[in-house]
Formats: structure tokens, sequence, C-alpha cells
């Protein structure tokens, strides 16, 4: 048992580094995403609604599948490692989408009445009065996708990145210990979700404050 | 203490809410067939005291008999609810917000507690729904689900939902406050229905006219006492209380 | 080498074999977890406090962990504790927990939002509080759970792709073999996503549906 644990540690850092990156990620994804829904061009609109319904309406898994073994007939030359980032990345941002618009929109349309009437642009009124209004609601949503994308962070084990689920795989079929290597991984992740929660929690205080 | 001579009978019920006390020492009777009102601002204590007839706001203190039987009586947890739901099967009970069940039909509403409690057949069941809805004149809403009834229509159903357990007794609390102005007629008509098959009613109201016209005798209550009793003539007409004509006076003032 | 899509119809069966049975799975999976949802949810609300808390603590565990690992826990500790069942099988139990725990999430807001008002009446009527719970309380919570669980189900179908992992022959898994023997990974597995989709937009028609039958009976 003690021997595992090394190995257990440095795929929970995998699996940080790809929970980080693929956060970063999903939040550009995510407000380009937004953007091209509420955008004033019908096309752009297109392109995000298009972009959310496929992304949610197939499995992340296949997804990464296609970028993965498929994207080399394409010209798309990744590790598995960053097959990983991208294609969890692009996924979370489709959800990420969603959050963001919603938050957008639930904004009081005399806000934005109130504001143009002030002589203020189109974009000033985003920015200045919807924008810093609609983040406070964004918060923890946004929370609510990133607790969802560390826990989807394991589908990368299906690629052979070595990150956490992946190591307790392969754990519990040389020890037959399924149940042991199941707490251990499962603890390492209860710890990442439950360090991220804080940090949404603490961030969301710190946004109705202001 | 001897048995009860009085159809419904409360012994000196006394109910408070941590340091608030609600009811203070309140004793009551009520004849088979009788119709009582019971009025009085908000927070006098008269749903409370309402509530406690079936033990749904149970009494800190004090008794409740019903038909020569204890309501409040105490048991163990299980005795106690074979015992007050046999209790409730014989009390009727309409609340201010109805209280349907939304995810059934009026019919469903009507005839599931007979289904369930009093085992009856699906032929019968269906009778008694017609038969009850048709009393509330709902019959032709049958089918239709509380979303697609207007407030009056729900509250005859409701009436009707509890009338389908062939109570002994049956309670109103404010039925009518909850709806809009127009349909309030339609429900005192189902009631003035019930009081001329002498039914047993108590009836919690903030509408004098109705309470003058239909009851037999008039409660006045205030901070947790009755302040005042009496036959409507004379409540309404000659209070004694200063308390009485006080409220009365605000109220009838407030009517015009 | 380049793309080719006109070699998808010839292996067409098989990539349908397995659109029905992650049809299949994902409708025994949603069954499952919706009856334990609602068990769950009536177990985490009323229980005794002794059944409640190992309970809270199975719930816990199952939200803060990634179902491809707990799909591991379950196909390979069944067989470590002599139950050999079929992936399928196994797959179907994981999915179904997994989802149960979170349907049953939502039952117990559900629940604890129905108005008191709704148990007074029952109990009014002379129903016990179990009798009340059954007829009145629980159906309501359903109706009002539906569109979200609505939700958890589509998400299920799209997690049902990662028992393809314990090697059940859905339709992930199908696309592989297919593409073990064409080396065609990206025309099959678009071909699998383009299937999902497609399952995947008549389970949010299906859900439309359903939210306009019951909304008359809320």
């Amino acid at each position: 048992m003690l021997k595992v644990y090394p190995f257990f540690l440095e795929a929970a850092w995998i699996t940080i580094l790809l929970a980080v990156l693929t956060a970063v990620l999903g939040l550009i994804c995510g407000a380009l995403g937004a953007a091209a829904r509420l955008s004033r061009f019908a096309f752009l609109r297109f392109l995000g609604a298009a972009y959310v319904s496929v992304i949610r309406g197939t499995p992340a898994l296949i997804q990464l599948f296609i970028l993965y073994f498929g994207g080399p007939q394409i010209g798309i030359q990744l590790d598995a490692f960053e097959a990983g980032v991208i294609g969890l990345g692009v996924n979370a941002g489709a959800y990420m989408t969603e959050t963001i618009r919603g938050a957008i929109i639930s904004i009081d349309k005399g806000q934005r009445e109130a504001s143009r009437t002030l002589g203020l642009s189109q974009w000033q009124t985003m920015y200045k009065v919807i924008l810093p209004q609609s983040a406070r609601l964004m918060v923890r949503p946004l929370g609510v996708n990133i607790n969802a994308l560390i826990k989807a962070t394991a589908l990368v084990a299906a690629i052979s990145v070595v990150e956490l689920t992946y190591t307790a795989q392969r754990y519990i079929g040389s020890t037959y210990k399924p149940f042991e290597m199941f707490l251990l991984a499962g603890v390492l992740y209860m710890i990442i979700i439950y360090v991220t929660g804080r940090g949404v929690a603490w961030l969301d205080r710190k946004v109705q404050i202001t | 203490m001897t048995d009860p001579s009085h159809f419904v009978e409360i012994r000196h019920a006394q109910k408070s809410f941590g340091a608030l006390e609600v009811l203070k020492d309140i004793s009551l009777t009520v004849e088979r067939g009788q119709i009582v009102g019971i009025i009085g601002s908000s927070g006098s204590g008269k749903s409370t005291l309402l509530r406690a007839i079936n033990d749904l706001d149970p009494l800190t203190g004090g008794e409740v008999w019903l038909d020569g039987v204890q309501v409040n009586q105490k048991l163990s947890h299980r005795k106690y609810e074979k015992h007050i739901n046999q209790m409730r099967q014989q009390v009727g009970m309409v609340f201010q917000h109805f209280n349907l069940f939304p995810h059934m039909t009026a019919r469903e509403n009507v005839t599931m507690a007979p289904l369930m409690l009093k085992g009856i057949s699906k032929e019968e069941a269906n009778t008694l729904a017609k038969e009850q809805l048709d009393k509330v004149g709902m019959l032709e809403r049958i089918d239709y689900y509380p979303s697609q009834l207007s407030g009056g229509q729900k509250q005859r159903v409701a009436i009707a939902r509890a009338l389908a357990m062939k109570p002994k007794l049956m309670l109103f609390d404010e039925a009518t406050s909850a709806l809009d102005p127009e349909l309030v007629e339609e429900v005192n008509l189902v009631m003035r229905k019930l009081a001329e098959e002498h039914m047993t009613m108590i009836i919690v109201t903030h509408e004098m006219d109705f309470a003058a016209s239909v009851c037999d005798r008039v409660l006045f209550m205030d901070q947790g006492v009755v302040v005042e009793e009496g036959p409507p003539d004379v409540l309404f007409r000659n209070p004694t209380q200063p308390r009485t004509r006080e409220f009365l006076r605000k109220h009838l003032e407030g009517a015009k | 080498m380049g793309l080719g899509f006109t070699i998808i119809p010839k292996y067409l069966d098989v990539i349908l074999l397995g659109c029905a049975w992650t049809i299949g799975i994902t409708l025994a999976a949603a069954i499952l977890s919706f009856i334990g949802g609602i068990l769950f949810a009536v177990i985490a609300l009323y229980a005794p406090w002794l059944i409640r808390q190992p309970f809270r603590l199975i719930e816990w565990l199952f939200m803060g962990t990634p179902l491809l690992l707990q799909l591991f826990l379950i196909y390979f500790g069944l067989v470590q504790i002599g139950i050999d069942l079929p992936a399928f099988v196994a797959g179907i139990i994981g999915l179904g927990l997994h989802f149960a725990v979170y349907n049953s999430e939502l039952i117990q807001t559900a629940i604890l939002s129905v108005d008191k008002g709704q148990m007074e009446a029952a109990r009014t009527l002379g129903l016990s509080r179990t009798e009340a719970l059954r007829k009145v309380v629980v159906p309501q919570a359903v109706r009002a759970v539906i569109p979200p669980i609505g939700n958890n189900m589509i998400a299920l179908l799209k997690d049902s792709a990662l028992v393809s992992v314990i090697g059940v022959s859905e339709l992930t898994l199908s696309a592989q073999r297919v593409i073990g023997r064409t080396y065609r990974p990206f025309e099959f597995y678009l071909m699998a996503a383009a299937c999902y989709y497609v399952i995947n937009l008549a389970m949010e028609w299906l859900q439309r549906k359903i939210e306009r039958r019951i909304s008359i009976s809320r």
C-alpha cells in the first residue's frame, strides 16, 4: 500500500495541472462563446449556438477521441496531455458559455436603458454597467462548472494520460485492491474539489461585498 | 373530570409558542347541528383554536373532546397516530389557501382519502365524487386540475373533498379570505347549503354579514381569549364589551 | 491518410447496434437512477440518524469523485467480492447509482419545497404521515423535478460513453472496434458523435413534451 502513495501524489499533480489549464481555456472559450451568442451578427449568434449545442450534445469522451485519434488524419498532431487540455477546455467552454450568457441576460433591461439614455455606447454599457453586475451572478455557477470539470479530467485516462484515475485503474489491476485504490484516488479528488470550492466561495463573498 | 355531554367540548385550552401565549384558558362547547362563528383580528388566536380541534396545532394545555372522545390524548407516538387519523377522518377542514392537491384532478382530490382510508370501490368512489362535486356545483369540472380552476372553484372542490369523508363536523379557516371579492359568494352559497342540512360547523371568518346570517352563535376573540359570545343579532347589534365594540366599529367602517 | 467517409455504410450495422445498446443502457440506468433517487431522498430526509449518516457519506463520495473512477470501483470491486457481473450490468449499476445520487439531491429540495399546507390538508383528511408523503408530497416533488431530472438524463446519455472503458459494447466501443479494423478514427468517432447528437436531440424533444404535459398538473 505504502509504495503506491508517491505515484498517486504525482498523478494528483497532473490532475491539478490539467484542471487549471482546462479551466483557463474553458473560461476563454466561454467568454468568446457568450460574446458570440449575444452578438449583433446573426452569423456569430448561429456559430455560438452551434458550438454550445454540438459540444453539449455529444459525449466529452468522443470529443477527446476525435481530437486525439482522429486529429492526425486532418494534420493535428497532439500528445495525449495537450489533446486532453484542449478537448476538455473546449468542452467546458460550451457549458461556461451558457453560464456567462445567463448571467448577462438576467440583468434587468432597465439597466441597459438607463445607461443608454445617459449617452453611453453599447460597449460602454456592457463594460461599465452590465458586466460588473453579472460578474457577481457568475461566480457561483462557474464554480459548479469548474467542479464538473475537475471530475471530467478523469476522462483523459482513456487516452492514457497518467493522472489520478489512470493511476487508480493501473493499481487496481496490479494490486487487486479496488476499494483501497478507489478511496485513495477519491480522497485526493475530494481534496482538490474542496479546496477549489473554498476558493470559489471566497471569491463569491468578495464580489458580493464590492 | 366527567365525560363531556356536549358534541364538541374545549376545556381550558391553552397554547403558547415559547413566551408568547396565543390561547389563554379558552373553554367552548358546540352542540350537534350548531353553527358557530369565530371572529377577531389577525393574531387573536382564532385560527389556532380552530386548528387545535383536529390537533393540527396541538394545545399546550387543556382538552378537546369530540362526540365523547378526547381528541388530544397523550399516547405513545404509534397509538397517537392511529387515534388522530381516526379522529381527523370525522372532521372536515377547509383552508384559506385551499391546499388542493395540484397533481390530482377534482375527482381524484375528492376520492383519494375515501379510497385509501375507507376501502370503498372504484365505482363507489366515482359516485361519491359526482355526488359531492355536484353538491358544490363543480360536477362539470370533475376532470379539471386545480391549475385550471378559479379560486372560488378551487375552494368549492376543497369543500367537496372534505365532505367526501362524511365528517361529523366541518371546520372553516377563513375559507373566503384569499378569494377575489366577486368569487366569495359562490363559496358562501355552498356553506349556506351545508347550514340548511344542519351540518355542524365552526367557521373562522372576517365576513361579519355572512357570520350574522348563517351562525347560531358568534364568538369574538382578542389576544387569546374569548371576549364575548352570543347569538349574532345580540353580539353584532348590542355588544357589551368595549373591545368588541371597537373591533366591530373598525370593521364596519372598513367594509364601507 | 486523408478522410474518406464512403467507408461508413459498410459498418453501419455495427454502429447502429451500438446505438441500440447505448439507448438500452441509458434507459435502464435512467430508471434505476429515478427509483434510486426517490429512495435515497426519502432516506436522506426521513430515515433515523444511524441510517442517514453513513448514507450521507456514500452520497458525498459519489458526488465528489469522477464517474469513471466509480465505474472502475464497481466493475472491479464486485469481482473482488466474488460477484462476477457482465460488464453491461456493472455499467448500468454504476451509471444508475451515480445519477441516483444527483437525482436524490434534486428530489430532496423538491420535497422540502412542497407547500406545508399540502401535508396539512392530507393529514386533516386522516391520512398518516407516510400515506401523505406517498400520495401527496412525493408525487408533487417528482413533478417539480422532472425538468432538472430530464437534464440529468441527457447527461446520463453522454456519460454512458464511459462504460466503453470497462468493455461494454455500446456506441463508443463499437466505433472503437470498427476503427481497429479500418484505421479511420476521425470518420467513425465523428459518426458516433453524430449518433449521440441525434439521440440527444430526441431526448430534448421528449423532455419538452413531458414538461408541457405535466405543467397542467402542478
